[in-house]
């Protein structure tokens, strides 16, 4: 469970979030859409405690991010935006690397990587250094070792970003395997059809500023529309006249 | 297994699998120098003894003025050579080393008994020739001076009565202390070899790993960051120390192919010196590693932090550069200070004396607290909310 609370952020004079509140529950996938630049990395990065919000709050399964960051850390899982591997470690090493920095032991290391790797389909990879990898394979590596320490919430940047579309097809199958666990997962994405095949429910921001939060139907239903594609589109420029 | 060790493994673990971090830290770093050591002070050996046997050949501008002076020096391993048109001009080129000109009033000057003049013409600037003059300046003095004291022989007098006063020396340098002049830049070769050592792992572990972009994953992890800065500083320091010890060894090694005897002096780079070595510089070790990993962490990208290390690396050369400039006696303080401390404490090694132990207790402490305030502002950089933000 992921609640967020009139969160700010600003670089310089430039007001990357302002005041944004959402919740992402558990057992459900949360999308956070919006377009390019909408300040949905930042709203993120606040999440994973990297980013220290100026005004507002993070609440982790109850766990105050300002209070206590290495505890949030340690019930989140974070795909970043920057999937960053190393590139001198195989793919099985790198997941062990933040397996270790979570403090597991390592006869649960090795259970969870094998898990991992076969869950994510990664056993021709997983001893291959990681140079030259896919963007697929990187993304898998990047998933897996998020999710190394078995974490009850999931942060992904844009996931499914660079994927091909079979790449992208198994992402989700992958995506709705952890919702059936009961486990929290927020994403971010700017692409309509990926929030109408994986979203429970999507928080629209744009501007810095959450302008919707329902369900893909309601979201529909509220505006009009006859698409999500569409009622986007009408959500977002109407955000713009306001802020206008 | 604790934070700090996950991280100082990984990196170890990565960086050796890097050839050009491998060849720079453990082959050329600390193999290069030992090498360039014995082969530029064997060169020096062979030209400064070489040359003291050797004829000396010299232009003469008027030797028919004085046959007889000329054949003394003739004796004694000058060569006349044809006198250039204009001497001068010929030792401002480059063309001479040193001219010996006799004036024409020279017989007639020798003839009164008043003393004659001869020139010595050069150019002190050029240091290469100082061995040349000086040895022509020599051997016009003893002539000088064997008749003189025939002169007063003539007379009836004691040559002795010409020189009341005779300076003797008394040299008490060790033969350790004359070779230390050829090796006052041997702290220099370490300091240097611990740098590049270190310096491809500092820069790799911030700059490189921030422009890589895995910096915002690693710090997602529950470890506070100064411990994993801590991991990072473990791992350049232990680069730079392996660089160094094999350094040391490597000196061990080549100082046996330095031919000492002919310089008359002894040089010991054996294991008691290795020892002090590596303990004198173990602090300032560490002290390297934070500044380099300091100024990692402000480069925007790889290049850019080998760009800033590549200035920072001639900071300590300073220290030799000053003490070969305006030597001083040491004072206790001295020792305290980085870089400074380990170049007094290295060259009394080389030296052949002891070292004190309030001198190296001042250089061990003073390094180490320098090495723990380089710390301290890392660890405030890596606190920096922006460090982690490469995109």
């Amino acid at each position: 469970m992921i609640e967020v609370q009139n969160l700010h952020k600003s670089f310089g004079a430039v007001k990357a979030v302002e005041d944004v509140s959402f919740s992402a529950r558990d057992g459900e996938i949360t999308g956070l859409l919006g377009p390019n630049g909408a300040g949905k990395t930042t709203t993120l990065r606040m999440l994973y405690t990297l980013m220290k919000p100026e005004r507002g709050r993070v609440l982790v399964d109850g766990r105050d991010a300002a209070a206590d960051p290495l505890g949030v850390r340690r019930a989140l899982g974070v795909l970043p935006d920057a999937r960053g591997l190393y590139k001198r470690l195989t793919a099985r090493e790198n997941i062990e690397y933040f397996g270790r920095l979570h403090g597991l032991d390592e006869a649960t290391l090795r259970r969870r990587c094998d898990a991992l790797i076969a869950a994510l389909d990664m056993a021709a990879i997983a001893g291959r250094r990681t140079e030259g990898f896919s963007q697929g394979e990187r993304v898998k590596t990047a998933i897996a070792r998020a999710l190394v320490h078995d974490p009850k919430n999931l942060i992904l940047d844009e996931p499914t970003n660079g994927l091909d579309v079979m790449a992208t097809r198994a992402m989700r199958e992958f995506l709705f395997g952890l919702r059936a666990e009961g486990r929290c997962v927020l994403f971010s994405s700017h692409i309509m059809q990926e929030v109408v095949a994986l979203c429970d429910r999507v928080v629209v921001i744009a501007h810095g500023r959450v302008v919707a939060d329902a369900a893909p139907q309601t979201l529909r239903e509220q505006t009009g529309a006859a698409s999500l594609e569409d009622a986007f589109v009408q959500i977002i420029s109407r955000s713009e006249t306001r802020a206008a | 297994m604790h934070a700090a060790l996950t991280v100082f493994l990984k990196e170890v673990r990565e960086n050796l699998r890097d050839r050009r971090t491998l060849i720079n830290a453990l082959l050329t770093g600390p193999l290069l120098a030992p090498v360039l050591f014995v082969v530029l002070i064997n060169v020096q050996l062979h030209i400064e003894l070489d040359k003291a046997g050797k004829p000396l050949p010299v232009p003469v501008v008027g030797a028919a003025n004085a046959p007889n002076l000329v054949a003394a020096l003739v004796q004694m391993g000058m060569v006349v050579k044809p006198a250039p048109r204009d001497p001068e001009a010929a030792v401002r080129e480059q063309k001479a080393d040193v001219v010996l000109r006799i004036p024409a009033g020279y017989a007639a000057h020798w003839r009164k008994g008043e003393p004659a003049e001869v020139e010595l013409i050069y150019d002190s600037s050029r240091r290469d020739t100082h061995e040349d003059v000086s040895r022509l300046r020599a051997m016009v003095k003893r002539y000088a001076k064997i008749v003189g004291a025939q002169r007063l022989l003539v007379r009836g007098l004691s040559p002795a009565l010409a020189s009341p006063l005779v300076a003797a020396d008394r040299d008490q340098a060790t033969p350790q202390a004359r070779g230390a002049l050829i090796f006052s830049m041997l702290p220099y070769f370490f300091v240097l070899t611990a740098f590049l050592g270190g310096m491809y792992l500092a820069i790799d572990t911030t700059a490189g790993e921030r422009e890589r972009q895995s910096l915002e994953p690693l710090f997602a992890n529950p470890v506070p960051r100064r411990r994993i800065l801590l991991g990072k500083l473990a791992a350049t320091t232990a680069f730079a120390l392996v660089s160094l010890a094999l350094s040391v060894v490597a000196f061990a090694v080549a100082g046996r192919f330095i031919d000492t005897s002919r310089l008359d002096m002894v040089l010991d780079l054996g294991a008691h010196f290795a020892t002090f070595v590596l303990l004198l510089m173990l602090p300032l070790v560490l002290l390297l590693a934070a500044l380099q990993t300091l100024v990692a962490a402000f480069a925007k990208s790889y290049r850019e932090a080998q760009t800033y290390l590549s200035l920072l690396m001639f900071v300590p050369v300073l220290p030799s550069v000053l003490l070969i400039v305006v030597p001083v006696k040491a004072q206790l303080w001295m020792y305290a200070v980085p870089l400074l401390g380990q170049q007094l404490g290295i060259m009394q090694l080389v030296r052949g004396e002891a070292l004190g132990a309030a001198s190296v207790a001042a250089c061990l402490a003073g390094t180490a607290l320098a090495a723990l305030l380089a710390i301290l502002a890392t660890m405030r950089v890596y606190a920096s909310e922006r460090l982690a933000i490469s995109g």
